[in-house]
């Protein structure tokens, strides 16, 4: 045996124990993302599954013309000031006719949410004939109640609801007067300061234009720069100080875009504050830098010989790019563009400068209208006094969640399915 | 590359189907504490007018402010809303820029509450008691009038009569305008009972806010970032500890957390509004009049606010955890509020 064998004998065990250690660190790295991933997310889902569900309660209401001082259903004006409290007050005193004094009919009333009238008025509106009829309605509880039949026996106890009205729900509950359905409001309507009443669309249409407006503008740009950088561009000093300045914008914290914003668009372009098309054009600015680095990545990894063959066969430079090396280099470049659009959803600080941090119920219905986006929306939630925003917060990470998962899963599949290895 | 095309078109559709620039719908910025208040009138306002709901921006009452005395135009909202009053340095900004006449409305008051867990002791503490356990720097404990770096470790240290657990109390950052209430009312009220401290306000009144207003930063007040909830969970996992907020986070988690007594006064809605409870601001919003008639609507949501329907002692923002101001005092803003009268600037003396 020679000296070199003997030596690679004695070594060797070591080395496979250290192969086995270097392995073993790397198993527990990815064991402690994954444990940190599935604490997120059992977290956020056991608190946030209750923001989809939602009780209502089985009263009678009678469209009694004198309680909602409405004498004609046609007339717009009596229908907007007809008073609906009243008839559900006036049910919810007929379901417990022993309720005596101010406090405990307030008590009472407080049951009910508040979305109860409006929903009344929009029944009338439509079918004016139902003044002087008497309805079986299920209607919305206010979130106090609604979170009370969602707590488990132990947790009822410290509910925000008197112990009148905890019996009150006991009783409701026993002879099934309340039902869980689904909560609809969460997905058709605007914010709202009622946690049931509240709504993540208007968010979601926010996050949408934003989006449509960012990927509109910075996919092209993005692609064009990155193009001309890296295939037409001379290799000079002024190049370079480009090249270091898209590197640097990569790593400007997103806070600075939203100063810049603030500072041209709405300042000296004088654009109205709080709508998509200025925050687009904000994320716009942020997600260049991402999309031109990845784009330029992927025409690099696009092989020489395909591009000198085609000029071989006497292809013109432009029709290198176009027809060879953009189409091999697309699938790198959507990728770079999703996981950028992807960075934009989940982005507030910048949105804060430009007026997106509001309170906003109407739905947007264009780029123009004033609206705000996913992320803001949790943060707004998470700042809200009530206890049921808690689990809308958490409601709304799910479903922004969603929405990341879903565009990286769209990266992943897309770059597995357009990849080609040479 | 046809699906590029087709995005390009979709863009250029949701850009182009609004007509920019002209503004129907109202503007409103200013203090986060106002905002869940001010945001409960506008959508009631929304849904019971024909008007749309307005829109309202959570930027802070300074950062509200400065936005509102930018200009008069429609670009720039119409009202702000500020947990404090408006400072004559904002007043001549407004003025330099062109808004001459804004109108001050009073809404109520916002309680500053100290509270623990309801698993916690019963707490009676004096604003004393609070300056002593809060502050930097506090008066010697012998007795003598010079200051020392805050030596009290426990309650016990601070009063005898108090028990004998660490002084941990969690509340906001320094960025929060709820901070700058605490420091004012709490430890610079506790501050004030020492006399010698006090004569020192007329004597060299930077020296004064810098030892009446400072917190200790040795760990025993730990800053809980500006969400609110988070100071309740805080609390709730460590019954030990004091959390700091607003008094609409105490009365929506009153299962969760209570009040901590200052001088055996507990905060509640008659204590805040009559004053007896001394910790609580006022808090404001400012019209542009300007704007009035030019944006549909401002006038109306006004009326909304200063109607007894809302913040009045019965009203839909006491639920909410607005403490009213007393009648009267109500009665005159609202007449303030109606015949939009203008700020003279007679309101800083």
């Amino acid at each position: 045996m020679s000296v070199t064998t003997e030596q690679v004998r004695k070594t060797l065990a070591r080395r496979y124990r250290a192969e086995k250690r270097f392995k073993a660190y790397g198993i527990c790295a990815i064991s402690i993302g994954l444990l940190a991933l599935l604490l997120l997310f059992t977290d956020i889902i056991g608190k946030g599954y209750r923001a989809f569900y939602e009780y209502s309660v089985a009263l009678q209401i009678t469209f009694d013309p004198e309680s909602l001082e409405i004498d004609d259903p046609r007339d717009l004006e009596q229908l907007q000031y007809g008073n609906y409290e009243a008839v559900v007050r006036e049910a919810l005193q007929a379901r417990f006719p022993g309720v005596e004094g101010r406090e405990g009919r307030r008590a009472l009333a407080a049951l009910v949410s508040t979305a109860a009238g409006y929903r009344l008025r929009e029944m009338l509106e439509n079918s004016p004939e139902l003044l002087g009829q008497t309805r079986t309605l299920w209607l919305q509880l206010n979130d106090d109640a609604d979170m009370f039949l969602k707590s488990s026996e132990a947790k009822r106890k410290t509910a925000r609801l008197s112990d009148q009205q905890q019996t009150w729900m006991l009783e409701l509950e026993q002879s099934d007067e309340v039902r869980a359905g689904f909560n609809h409001s969460l997905f058709t309507r605007g914010d709202s300061r009622e946690p049931e009443q509240a709504g993540i669309l208007g968010a979601i249409l926010g996050s949408f234009f934003t989006m449509l407006v960012t990927l509109a503008l910075s996919f092209p740009i993005g692609v064009a720069a990155a193009v001309y950088l890296e295939e037409f561009a001379p290799k000079n000093r002024f190049t370079d100080f480009i090249e270091v300045n898209i590197n640097n914008l990569a790593a400007v914290p997103s806070i600075i875009f939203g100063l810049l914003g603030l500072a041209v668009f709405i300042g000296l372009f004088g654009m109205p504050r709080s709508v998509p098309l200025v925050g687009g054009l904000v994320l716009t600015l942020m997600t260049l830098p991402t999309i031109i680095i990845s784009s330029r990545a992927a025409i690099k990894a696009v092989p020489p010989s395909i591009r000198q063959a085609a000029m071989g066969l006497g292809a013109s430079k432009m029709q290198v790019v176009l027809q060879f090396v953009l189409p091999l280099a697309l699938p790198g470049m959507l990728t770079g563009g999703i996981i950028g659009m992807a960075q934009a959803l989940g982005e507030t600080a910048p949105l804060l400068m430009i007026g997106m941090v509001a309170f906003i119920v109407e739905l947007p219905a264009g780029a123009m209208d004033a609206a705000t986006v996913l992320p803001v929306q949790v943060f707004l939630w998470a700042s809200s006094p009530e206890q049921s925003f808690v689990t809308m917060t958490s409601a709304a990470i799910m479903v922004l969640m969603t929405f990341l998962i879903t565009m990286n899963t769209l990266a992943v599949v897309m770059r597995k399915r357009l990849e080609r290895r040479w | 590359m046809k699906n590029t095309h087709k995005l390009v078109l979709a863009a250029a559709l949701a850009l182009s189907s609004v007509p920019a620039m002209a503004r129907d719908t109202v503007s409103i910025v200013g203090s986060s504490t106002v905002y869940p208040f001010a945001t409960v009138v506008a959508e009631r306002f929304g849904r019971n007018t024909s008007f749309p709901t307005p829109k309202i921006e959570s930027t802070g009452s300074g950062g509200g402010l400065k936005l509102f005395c930018q200009g008069v135009g429609t670009q720039h909202p119409d009202i702000t809303n500020a947990s404090r009053r408006m400072k004559q340095s904002e007043f001549e900004l407004c003025k330099s820029n062109g808004v001459k006449d804004i109108t001050e409305v009073q809404i109520g008051y916002d309680g500053l509450v100290v509270a623990n867990s309801v698993k916690g002791p019963d707490l009676d503490i004096s604003l004393r008691d609070l300056y002593l356990a809060m502050a930097k720097d506090v008066p010697n404990p012998n007795g003598t009038e010079e200051l020392v770096a805050n030596p009290y470790k426990t309650w016990k240290d601070v009063n005898p009569a108090l028990p004998n657990v660490k002084i941990e109390v969690v509340g906001p950052p320094p960025t929060s305008g709820t901070r700058d209430s605490f420091n004012e009312l709490g430890v610079e009220g506790g501050c004030k009972t020492f006399p010698w401290l006090k004569a020192m306000k007329d004597q060299d009144k930077n020296k004064y806010k810098s030892v009446c207003r400072s917190i200790r930063e040795d760990g025993h007040y730990i800053e809980a970032g500006e969400n609110d909830n988070l100071i309740i969970q805080k609390l709730e996992s460590s019954p030990n500890i004091l959390g700091v907020f607003g008094f609409s986070f105490l009365d929506q988690n009153r299962s969760i957390v209570k009040a901590v007594k200052i001088k055996g006064v507990s905060p509640n809605m008659e204590t805040v509004g009559s004053g007896e409870y001394p910790m609580a601001r006022s808090m404001y919003f400012y019209v542009k009049k300007a704007h009035v008639g030019v944006i549909p609507g401002i006038q109306e949501y006004v009326k909304e606010f200063t109607n007894d329907r809302a913040w009045g002692d019965e009203g839909y923002l006491a639920d909410k955890g607005l403490i009213p101001s007393p009648k009267n005092e109500r009665m005159k803003w609202a007449d303030n509020a109606k015949s939009l009268s203008s700020m003279t600037g007679k309101e800083f003396e």
